[in-house]
């Protein structure tokens, strides 16, 4: 690894540790209902949105009603974004006159916004129009996200409050971590990254005249899309003269703000923020990716706050931290080092130089490089963001593991704004009942006791992810139509496949690319997945809060387990590690791991 | 004696074997989710087994059988380890037994002595039937003493031959069936139906018929499962995988699914899934050689949690009686004049205080005892009118007694306590003593310091509970002055003076309201709503049967101190079951490495270099994973059965210790295990 590349990651890293203390208090404060400043000016926007939908702000909701307020909220967002989709021909803002987006393509599209997965099957400047963006994608960015803050803060509260059953109110969680939180954050992003020139417009799509016309040779298709052949059987290729190209346009800054914010990744261009519309500049590509930590690192702090034990919160960022460095510094180190196999032909492919770039550029922008390629692909696989500036299926075999394990773990690693958290803190409770075990106690966490209700729903929170991901690999895998949309032969294209169950049954979103996503077993059987996933995982997490937040809290003593301490932190990045090694180690194994060992590396 | 227990240990061990074979039918193995699975992977493997005999095996028919035949040993192991827990329980179930052997037993029409008598077989007694037990004769069933007292050997349930008395009223009227009568007589009532008495439920707990899930059981089976579907999936699709790489690969062999069975039972929670029910039966038994039933598993679990322990003073923290310490003698009076007169006066006092008395006088001043009767003194015992006790011999009348009967006592002969006197009255009290003032005739000698002594080692015990967590209670009815002095003294953390038992069960609740698990010990009848109320309630033996009903641990030994032996027992077995289980994960990562290069060779021959272990064959590799998964078993069996060591030091502490030994160990061991039996096989 480079020096500068040392130096990339530690700005970075530094960045981030200076918001999460700001952040953090700004975002508790939100949702302990205290002042926080901005009170005056949207406080009566709040009133006012409370005031036509009829909501009781006061109001307080049991686990029960939390949960069901949040399905029949994600519910209707499902049937909009699926109803935009197919209504697009007809609405306005469809400058391309783009035509209704097909059922499989709008279900996979609109369960993927609603579970804040983002996976995209569609190419997007070639299918959705402005008004699709705006009003199906953009918005479900926002309310996913707000979504997966209000399901950590009835976590909080569960832990907080004791022999109660109320959690808060969903309407109230939603509302606020939208105006206060989420809305503030984009508009100056937005700005911000507008000033860069990501682009934030209505027009068509432009058409220029290149300054010199580009000839290249394709195979000559009839009108079904059958290759012609010659006598002989073979194909016939005829040469092709392009003298003019289509640039997009499109309202982009507004939506990548929150998709970076939101951790949501759902790009405005196909290639995500590796276009020079969505991402134009080393400036906005570090501001994007600041963007993509932001919230996940500050709702630790956040946590710690609202416990009222801020070494609880700042021991899960330093678990997080602890799992997520080395990640960068493996997945940088391996691109760095480049194609082991290369050595063979005589090149030394290792970056060397500070400033020369080397070691493996495919499928990477050189206005980024590789540290910040590398960089990104970490943060948006361990959020569950999921948006690339690099085409991860030309990283090298380890490069490629990096990301593939990170979502392995569960997307707790930061993981999703809220969602991610809330999985660690399952994680927690499971290490808190193994350790419990080892100092002869009844586990018990903050105060409350950990019982066989809250291991039965924590265990299948845990482990269903696992399940799910490796069964559909195997379906793909066993069937012609699941083999059929592989690019890549051998380990490769079994990562493929890996990675797109992962990437969505942990509601992450980023593509592998490769893989031909866009047919009707992945859009289904993907669209299931992240479904039944994100719901599965909400609804035993709300049952453990309801469950906790009727029991008496515990005073503390000698004999109870301190959860701060360095000891605890490790036993917990140990429990994340085993489950998701001991789950993946085999498909890793067939993947990239085997991937890597025949480059000779 | 040696002998015995070696002897007693083979005919367990000949049994336990026997049961292990025995455990094999499916309604056996289905009660432990975990080990079913084996028992399925089993007849999987015999079944793929006789198919490569008739000559279609999917692979070398010597690999199939040594994989079946493993198997079914891992099973064996586990059935074996639950076996050796249970053998334990039933050696001493069968001692019980010998006791409930048919009685004679005299039952009356009425609760009187001379009321008829009608002989009747003891199983035939009902609640509620009076009968006559005399001397030489058995207790027919459970019941409480309603008239009379005896002298009754109750070394059948408790191991102790010293004999106990029993009488009506009070707090030791209880009785148990198969016990002896040695002297004297008493009419019982009998409390128990035919096999509900406490005999009967003691074999049954000790067998382990009656053995429920504790909730932590629970929870970590629930865990245990979960992981083990997990396992059951990722080596399912591994078939499907296998075929993917072969077809992008181009070439190898379709992983066997022998090998997919070996690999998932290597991977699945065995070693703790085999030894479960044995760690917990094992606490029962461990509970038992202390001498304490426990009436159900759940009052263990929460022994380990508890965090505030309520002790009765007298008994549990102080010896029961209270000691002279010191002589502190009147102005003008020299030591030896009062140690002189409180000898005479205590030399036929047979109470512990008298004695007490005589033995500093001897021990600090040499005063030898002396014959009253040579001395021409009489004894003036003592009486509750006056409170007092003493001796008359030649023109002296020495009298001790308690502060305020002296003071009474000198007015009516026109005496007073001089200042000094009341002052040093006053100090002892202040110090948590209890002063006894010596005079004679009118003339007063001084004041003996008589004190609560605190049991050996107690300061130091508390010391421990405290580093534990626990915080400790002393209960007494002592006034407040007197019960901090000797809580301090003793080291506990806090005291309830004056306590009536209403006082108890408000103290409980209150706490338990503040979200503590709290232990108490007790054996009257007046405890019982306390215990009940308390959420590990220990009663003694001797208790009224009220108490024994309301408690839910009895220690035979009638020990208050034992409750904080169950707190450590209770603590063991959850630790147990814990480093059991993080050494049973930790070991799938050996397995992994040992396992996936030698399954996936074939089709990936790169893959060798994950071999690092350097296993000769695949083949080799996979047994020797099988091999050492199930003769893990039988390793950690003495560890099940006598628990993990347990020291009282912080949890903080103890987890680094538990962490680093199972945990880190558990990831290393294997390696070496499954290298040595690899090296062993390929000899």
């Amino acid at each position: 690894m480079t020096g500068n590349g040392i130096l990339q990651i530690v700005l970075y890293f530094l960045i981030i540790l200076a918001c999460v203390k700001p952040l953090g208090w700004y975002i508790a404060k939100i949702y302990e209902n205290k002042p926080c400043g901005l009170n005056q000016l949207l406080q009566p926007i709040e009133r006012y949105i409370y005031k036509i939908s009829g909501v009781q702000p006061t109001q307080e909701m049991g686990w029960k009603k939390y949960l069901y307020t949040m399905l029949v909220f994600n519910l209707c967002g499902l049937l909009a974004v699926y109803t935009l989709q197919r209504l697009q021909y007809y609405l306005p803002l469809n400058p391309q006159n783009f035509p209704a987006v097909l059922p499989d393509l709008s279900f996979n599209a609109a369960a993927s916004f609603v579970t804040n997965t983002n996976w995209q099957s569609y190419s997007s400047e070639n299918t959705l129009s402005y008004m699709t963006h705006m009003t199906a994608l953009t918005v479900q960015n926002f309310l996913s996200a707000a979504a997966g803050m209000s399901l950590l803060m009835a976590l909080i509260r569960s832990l907080v409050r004791h022999e109660t059953n109320s959690l808060g109110n969903f309407w109230v969680d939603t509302v606020r971590g939208i105006i206060y939180i989420l809305l503030p954050l984009s508009f100056i992003l937005a700005i911000a990254l507008s000033a860069q020139g990501v682009i934030q417009n209505f027009k068509p799509y432009q058409t220029i005249q290149l300054l010199q016309p580009i000839h290249y040779q394709k195979t000559k298709i009839d009108s079904l899309g059958n290759p012609f052949k010659d006598a002989k059987g073979n194909l016939i290729r005829e040469t092709v003269k392009v003298t003019e190209q289509k640039i997009p346009m499109g309202p982009a800054a507004s939506q990548i703000a929150i998709k970076q914010l939101g951790t949501n990744g759902g790009g405005f261009f196909n290639t995500n923020s590796a276009h020079p519309f969505e991402n134009p500049t080393p400036l906005s590509n570090f501001l994007e990716m600041l963007a993509i930590l932001l919230i996940p690192s500050a709702l630790c702090y956040t946590f710690g706050l609202m416990i009222n034990d801020k070494r609880q919160g700042w021991a899960l960022f330093i678990a997080m931290s602890i799992l997520f460095i080395p990640s960068v510094i493996i997945t940088t180190y391996a691109e760095q080092k480049g194609n082991a196999a290369l050595k063979y032909l005589g090149l030394n492919k290792t970056a060397s130089s500070h400033f020369y770039s080397s070691g493996n550029m495919e499928g990477k922008e050189t206005r980024f490089g590789i540290v910040n390629s590398a960089l990104w692909t970490s943060a948006t696989t361990a959020t569950s963001n999921g948006s690339v500036n690099a085409m991860l299926d030309s990283f090298t075999p380890l490069g490629g593991l990096t990301p593939l394990w990170l979502m392995h773990s569960g997307e707790v690693i930061f993981g999703g704004v809220g969602s991610g958290l809330s999985g660690m803190l399952l994680l927690v409770i499971i290490t808190v009942f193994a350790a419990g075990l080892m100092v002869g106690r009844t586990p018990e966490y903050l105060g409350k006791k950990i019982e066989p209700f809250e291991m039965k729903m924590a265990t299948i929170t845990v482990l269903i992810m696992p399940l799910i991901v490796l069964l559909l690999t195997a379906i793909a895998l066993s069937t012609p139509k699941g083999i059929s949309s592989i690019a890549n032969p051998g380990a490769h294209g079994f990562t493929e496949v890996l990675y797109a169950f992962t990437s969505m049954g942990n509601n992450n979103g980023s593509a592998f690319s490769g893989l031909h996503a866009n047919t009707p077993f992945y859009n289904i059987a993907g669209g299931m997945e992240m479904l039944f996933l994100r719901f599965w995982i909400a609804i035993p997490t709300l049952a453990i809060a309801g469950s906790l937040v009727r029991k008496k809290l515990i005073p503390a003593n000698s004999g109870t387990l301190p959860t701060h301490t360095m000891l605890f932190i490790i036993l917990l990045i140990g429990v994340t590690c085993m489950v998701s090694a001991l789950s993946f180690f085999p498909s890793l194994a067939l993947g990239p791991i085997v991937e890597h060992l025949m480059l000779g590396g | 004696m040696a002998n015995k227990i070696l002897s007693w240990n083979t005919s367990i061990l000949k049994s336990a074997l026997w049961d292990a074979f025995l455990k094999l039918t499916p309604s056996q193995q289905i009660r432990n989710p975990i080990m079913f699975t084996v028992y399925i992977s089993s007849l999987l493997t015999s079944a793929l087994f006789i198919q490569a005999i008739t000559g279609h095996g999917e692979a070398p028919t010597h690999f199939i059988l040594a994989i079946t035949f493993w198997l079914w040993l891992t099973l064996l192991f586990a059935n074996f380890s639950e076996a050796m827990a249970e053998g334990r329980g039933k050696a001493q179930a069968q001692e019980l037994r010998r006791t409930r052997h048919e009685i004679q037993a005299k039952k009356l029409a009425r609760p009187e002595r001379k009321a008829k008598i009608t002989l009747i077989q003891s199983t035939k007694l009902k609640e509620g039937d009076w009968v006559l037990i005399e001397a030489g004769d058995f207790i027919p069933s459970d019941g409480e003493v309603i008239e009379g007292i005896a002298s009754v050997n109750e070394s059948a349930i408790t191991g102790e031959s010293a004999p106990v008395i029993r009488e009506s009223g009070g707090d030791r009227s209880s009785v148990t069936g198969g016990t002896q009568v040695l002297s004297d007589w008493i009419i019982v009532r009998i409390t128990a139906n035919p096999g509900e008495t406490f005999i009967d439920q003691m074999i049954a707990l000790v067998e382990g018929a009656k053995r429920q899930k504790t909730p932590n059981e629970l929870a970590l089976t629930i865990l245990l499962s979960g992981l083990t579907i997990v396992f059951l999936l990722v080596c399912a699709t591994l078939l499907p995988f296998s075929l993917y790489s072969i077809h992008a690969a181009g070439s190898g062999q379709v992983i066997s699914v022998t090998v997919l069975i070996a690999l998932f039972v290597c991977l699945s929670p065995t070693t703790i899934g085999g030894l479960l029910s044995a760690i917990g039966i094992a606490g029962m038994n461990r509970m038992l050689q202390s001498n304490v039933i426990a009436l159900s598993g759940r009052a263990i679990e929460a022994a380990g949690d508890i965090d505030i322990l309520l002790l009765d003073k007298t008994g549990t923290i102080t010896l029961g009686n209270r000691q002279a310490t010191e002589f502190i003698p009147a102005e003008d009076v020299s030591i030896e004049q009062l140690a002189d007169a409180a000898q005479l006066a205590s030399l036929a006092d047979e109470t512990p205080e008298g004695r007490s008395i005589v033995i500093l006088a001897k021990e600090k001043y040499g005063l030898r005892g002396r014959d009253i009767l040579e001395l021409g003194a009489t004894f003036v015992p003592f009486t509750a009118q006056t409170r007092m006790s003493g001796a008359n011999l030649a023109g002296r009348q020495i009298r001790k007694g308690a502060a305020e009967a002296i003071e009474i006592y000198l007015k009516e002969m026109g005496g007073t306590f001089s200042p000094s006197i009341q002052e040093k009255i006053a100090s002892i009290s202040r110090q948590g003593g209890t002063p006894l003032v010596v005079v004679d005739g009118k003339k007063v000698l001084g004041v003996l310091y008589l004190k609560d002594i605190i049991k050996g080692g107690m300061r130091e015990r508390f010391t421990e509970l405290r580093k534990m967590g626990i915080k400790t209670i002393m209960v007494t009815g002592d006034n407040p002055l007197t019960a901090a002095a000797i809580a301090a003294e003793a080291g506990v953390d806090d005291f309830l003076a004056n306590a009536t038992p209403e006082d108890k069960l408000k103290l409980i609740r209150k706490l338990q309201a503040e979200g503590h698990l709290v232990a108490m010990t007790g054996d009257g009848t007046n405890d019982a709503p306390a215990l009940a109320q308390a959420d590990v309630a220990l009663t003694m033996n001797t208790g009224t049967p009220a108490a024994k009903e309301a408690g839910n641990l009895i220690d035979l030994d009638s020990n208050p101190t034992k409750l904080i032996e169950v707190v450590e027992i209770g603590k063991q077995l959850l630790m147990t079951r814990g480093a059991l289980t993080t050494f049973s994960i930790a070991n799938d990562a050996a397995k992994y490495f040992a396992i996936i290069p030698a399954a996936f060779v074939a089709t990936y021959p790169a893959l060798n270099k994950l071999n690092i272990m350097h296993l000769a064959t695949p083949h080799s590799a996979i047994l020797s994973a099988v091999i050492f998964n199930a003769l893990s078993i039988v390793a950690l069996l003495p560890l099940a059965l006598r628990g993990v060591s347990y020291s009282r030091t912080s949890a903080a502490h103890l987890l680094r210790n538990n962490v680093l030994i199972y945990g880190l160990g558990g990831l290393i061991v294997p390696f070496i295990g499954i290298k040595l039996i690899d090296i062993f096989l390929s000899l």
